[in-house]
């Protein structure tokens, strides 16, 4: 296999690892990963955190790893850089959409917008029933990446994947 | 050691991080409500995530073999440099809120410079951690407003609350040698310039919340020096307790 060739089946594997947190999404939906190298002491997969605290890195960085493993990739070496900073931006369209039908509500738009990061979430839409009538019980959710709202319309209680 | 002062300066950011953030967790279970609950131990994840950014980068300008979690778990209180507000007890609600609203007023501006150092690592940990300190500094501020302009009783119990702790205020902005020499550098953040935009928030939020600035200069300084209160002894026993009693425990 030529060089290109073999990168673009590295990120066909990497691509399989699921976010554990929110199954429904890749590490490549979320956009953890940002390069994937060959070099002669093995495959160096960068990542980069959603949020510092975040739990599932770890086990992102050791899915990864076993994943490649298993595919006869020996020697795999997990680079973490925090810049620049992930951003909900990098969320795939295809990801926005799985988020939506799994009952998680997707990021509004752009972090630069302000508005969004001062609070004023007022076009979140509900996962459920689609109503933009929607209101925002915690900044703080189920996970370091999630807000909870409720709908004011079919009265359920969601996550709301907050811009960053 | 040749970095000795990038070394000892990133112990100092991870330590402040460290210490709110065990403090932080302590709510866990006993949060007022339970979003609360979850809001807190919430923030505890984000700076311990950031400490763990800060001891990394710290064990690796060290380079003899120390790894993040016995710069966290195995040096004794005087090694700590984090500032005394961090340290201090939890109390009730509102004074947890008010150590906290204090911190985060400082901490957004300070981030927002910190990513300006010309030590890319700093820089890049600073902007990342920035993100997640604007939603702190929202949840304290907005429970400041909540709970001076609410009931006669929470008001009281706001006003005292941040009279109690405005006295430590005083550390965030006393910047020790070490800081002047990596400001010097272009490392560091110029603590002293960071009273302007604190103050600016703390007296707008004030306003809003019907609470008193104190009418006292805040005095106690130390703790990034290595001087502690009687409190971070007994934080770091719980802190320190596995592996003291288990070294080299793993999960």
């Amino acid at each position: 296999m030529s060089m290109v060739e073999t990168n673009h089946k590295l990120w066909e594997i990497v691509g399989r690892v699921k976010d554990p947190e929110v199954p429904v999404l890749t590490v490549l939906d979320l956009g953890v990963v940002r390069n994937i190298e060959q070099s002669e002491e093995g495959i160096i997969v960068t990542i980069t955190p959603t949020y510092t605290g975040c739990p599932a890195m770890d086990l992102i960085g050791n899915n990864i790893r076993k994943v490649l493993n298993q595919e006869g990739y020996e020697n795999v070496k997990i680079k973490l850089v925090l810049s620049p900073a992930w951003t909900t931006d990098w969320l795939s369209e295809e990801g926005k959409k799985k988020l939506q039908s799994y009952g998680i509500a997707p990021p509004v738009g752009s972090t630069t917008d302000k508005r969004v990061l001062l609070g004023e979430f007022d076009e979140v839409t509900c996962p459920y029933c689609h109503s933009q009538n929607t209101k925002m019980i915690s900044q703080f959710g189920s996970t370091a990446c999630k807000s909870l709202f409720k709908c004011n319309d079919c009265l359920e209680p969601f996550d709301y994947f907050k811009c960053h | 050691m040749k970095n000795q002062s990038l070394f000892d300066y990133l112990l100092h950011l991870g330590d402040n991080s460290l210490i709110l953030g065990h403090r932080l967790s302590e709510w866990c279970g006993h949060g007022p409500i339970l979003e609360v609950d979850m809001a807190l131990t919430n923030i505890s994840l984000d700076l311990i995530g950031q400490t763990r950014n800060y001891f990394q980068y710290a064990a690796e300008i060290e380079g003899k073999g120390r790894s993040e979690d016995e710069l966290a778990f195995l040096r004794v209180d005087r090694q700590y440099k984090n500032v005394l507000l961090v340290e201090r007890p939890n109390g009730n609600f509102a004074e947890t809120i008010a150590r906290q609203f204090y911190f985060d007023s400082f901490h957004k501006p300070f981030l927002e410079k910190l990513q300006a150092s010309q030590d890319e690592q700093i820089a890049a940990i600073a902007a990342k951690s920035l993100k997640e300190v604007t939603y702190h500094l929202r949840f304290s501020t907005d429970w400041v407003v909540r709970l001076g302009d609410g009931t006669e009783e929470s008001r009281e119990k706001m006003q005292d609350a941040v009279e109690e702790f405005w006295t430590y205020t005083a550390d965030l902005f006393k910047a020790t040698d070490l800081e002047r020499e990596m400001v010097k550098e272009g490392i560091a953040v110029d603590v002293e310039q960071m009273k302007v935009p604190f103050m600016e928030h703390v007296e707008d939020t004030f306003a809003r919340a019907n609470l008193k600035l104190p009418d006292f200069e805040p005095m106690q300084v130390g703790g990034k020096e290595g001087l502690h209160s009687e409190h971070l002894g007994h934080l770091l026993a719980e802190l320190q307790y596995m592996q003291r009693a288990y070294p080299n425990m793993q999960w």
